[in-house]
C-alpha cells in the first residue's frame, strides 16, 4: 500500500491534488480502464431497473456509461470529469446523453431529477468536506418529497470503496490509512489509436521510447470505513433509506432530508 | 448531443443558477446533425409532463429549426386516431394497463421524437443567458468544466 502525499492547505491545492491524481489519470487509462469495466453491479442494475418509466435520471461520474445502456425507458444524463471516458459514454446514447462535467460544478437545475447514482466517485475527493459537499450536490438534484402528492422524492444510490476488504487482492481492512494511492498498470500492448484522442498520442510516444515497459498511473481514493458514508450523508442534508457492503464497498440509497 | 438533454442543463456556475436568464443555455454557433433512433411511444408519452416546452420553443427557434406549437402536445396527441385502435381501446377492461392493440405514433409523435432524441448539436457552444459563459460541445458532448477562475 502506498502512502499518500497530500497536504490539506486549501481549496485550490486540493483541486490540483485531484487533478494530477484522479483526473489526469483517468483521462490516460480511458480506454483501458474503460474496456475492463462492462459488467453492471447487481444492486446498482436493480436500482436502475425499479425506477418508473420515463423518469430522469443522473449518473455523475458515468465512467463508459456501462450503467447508461441498462434501462432504456429512463432518459440518463451520465456526467464524468473525463472528456475521453464521457466520449466512450456517448456511444449509450439511445435515448441517454454523455457530458463532461465536475461534480462539484454540475449544470443541472437542481430539484428536478427522479433518481441519481454515483458509483465509484465520491471516494476520489480528497478532503472530507469536499466528500459531503459532492454528496450534497448529488442530492440537490432530486426531486425533494412532498407530503401534500404523497411523493416520496427522488433517490440517490451512492458506492464507494470500503475500507474493510481485507479478502480482496488489494488486502485493506479495518485500522490501515485510508488516504491511499492505488496503482493502475497500463499493459504495454498497442491500443489501437482512436482518431482525434489527445492521450493516445501521449502514450504511445511513451511506449516507443520504450518498448516493453508497462506504465503504471497511481490514482488517488479515500477508502471508507464502516458507517462514514452513512455520515456524509446525514452531514450532506440527506436521510439513509437503504445500506449495505457490497463486493469491497459500501453502498447507501438516500433522499433529501423533509 | 440530444436536444433533450438542454432541458436539463443549466449554468455550471453556482451563482447562475438562481437566476432564471440561466435556463435554458442558449446554443450558438452550432452545427447539428440527425442520429436516427428507433421511435419508442411509451417513453416519449412519459417524458412528456417532464418537458418545459417554451424553453424548448425558444432553443428550437434559436436553431433554426420549424416553429413549435405553442402549446406542448398531450399524451392523447402522440397516438395515431386509428379507428381500429379505438374500438380496441373501448373494449380494454379497466385492469388492463396496456392496450390490445399496438398504438401507431402520430405525426406529432414522429415530430417531437425527430426534435428531442434524433436532432443533436454535434460542435458548437452552449451560452448562459445570465453570464454569459460558453460551454463547447465537441464530437456531440458537451464540456461544462470550468476554468479555474470560476470554480
Amino acid at each position: 500500500m502506498a502512502t499518500t502525499t497530500y497536504d490539506a492547505n486549501g481549496e485550490e491545492q486540493q483541486r490540483i491534488y485531484e487533478q494530477t491524481h484522479v483526473h489526469a489519470v483517468y483521462e490516460q487509462i480511458a480506454s483501458h480502464f474503460s474496456s475492463t469495466r462492462y459488467k453492471p453491479w447487481p444492486i446498482v442494475e436493480k436500482f436502475l431497473q425499479s425506477q418508473k418509466d420515463g423518469s430522469i435520471g443522473a449518473d455523475i461520474g458515468c465512467g463508459n456509461g456501462k450503467y447508461l445502456a441498462v434501462n432504456p425507458r429512463v432518459f440518463i444524463v451520465g456526467s464524468d470529469r473525463s472528456t475521453n471516458l464521457a466520449q466512450i459514454a456517448k456511444q449509450h446514447n439511445n435515448p441517454h446523453t454523455a457530458i463532461v462535467a465536475d461534480t462539484l460544478a454540475l449544470p443541472h437545475p437542481a430539484s428536478v431529477f427522479d433518481f441519481a447514482i454515483s458509483i465509484a466517485v465520491v471516494h476520489h475527493l480528497s478532503t472530507p468536506a469536499r466528500r459531503v459537499e459532492a454528496v450534497g450536490a448529488i442530492l440537490g438534484l432530486l426531486r425533494p418529497s412532498s407530503e401534500r402528492d404523497g411523493d416520496s422524492g427522488g433517490r440517490a444510490l451512492i458506492y464507494v470503496w470500503a475500507l474493510e476488504q481485507k479478502d480482496s487482492r488489494r488486502g485493506w481492512d479495518e485500522g490501515h490509512e485510508q488516504d491511499v494511492m492505488v496503482p493502475w498498470v497500463l499493459k504495454e500492448k498497442r491500443e489501437k489509436a482512436k482518431k482525434g484522442r489527445r492521450k493516445e498520442e501521449g502514450v504511445g510516444e511513451e511506449e516507443e521510447a520504450k518498448p516493453k515497459e508497462d506504465k503504471t498511473f497511481l490514482r488517488y481514493y479515500h477508502l471508507y470505513r464502516k458507517g462514514e458514508l452513512e455520515g456524509d450523508i446525514a452531514e450532506a442534508g440527506g436521510e439513509v433509506v437503504e445500506s449495505g457492503y457490497e463486493k469491497d464497498n459500501w453502498w447507501a440509497i438516500a433522499v433529501r432530508k423533509r | 448531443m440530444k436536444l433533450l438533454t438542454l432541458n436539463f442543463l443549466t449554468c455550471a456556475i453556482k451563482t447562475c443558477k438562481t437566476s432564471e436568464a440561466s435556463f435554458p443555455l442558449h446554443p450558438r454557433d452550432a452545427e447539428l446533425e440527425i442520429v436516427e433512433t428507433d421511435l419508442n411511444l411509451p417513453f416519449l408519452k412519459n417524458i412528456l409532463p417532464r418537458l418545459m416546452w417554451e424553453e424548448i420553443r425558444t432553443i428550437a427557434s434559436e436553431l433554426g429549426l420549424p416553429d413549435l406549437p405553442t402549446t406542448a402536445p398531450t399524451r392523447e396527441d402522440l397516438v395515431e386516431n386509428n379507428a381500429e385502435v379505438q374500438a380496441s381501446l373501448q373494449n380494454q377492461t379497466a385492469e388492463s394497463a396496456e392496450p390490445a392493440v399496438e398504438e401507431i405514433p402520430s405525426q406529432t409523435a414522429k415530430d417531437l421524437h425527430r426534435i428531442l432524441l434524433e436532432t443533436c448539436i454535434k460542435d458548437g457552444k452552449l451560452v448562459c443567458g445570465n453570464c454569459a459563459h460558453e460551454y463547447k460541445v465537441m464530437e456531440g458532448v458537451a464540456n461544462f468544466l470550468l476554468p479555474g477562475h470560476l470554480v
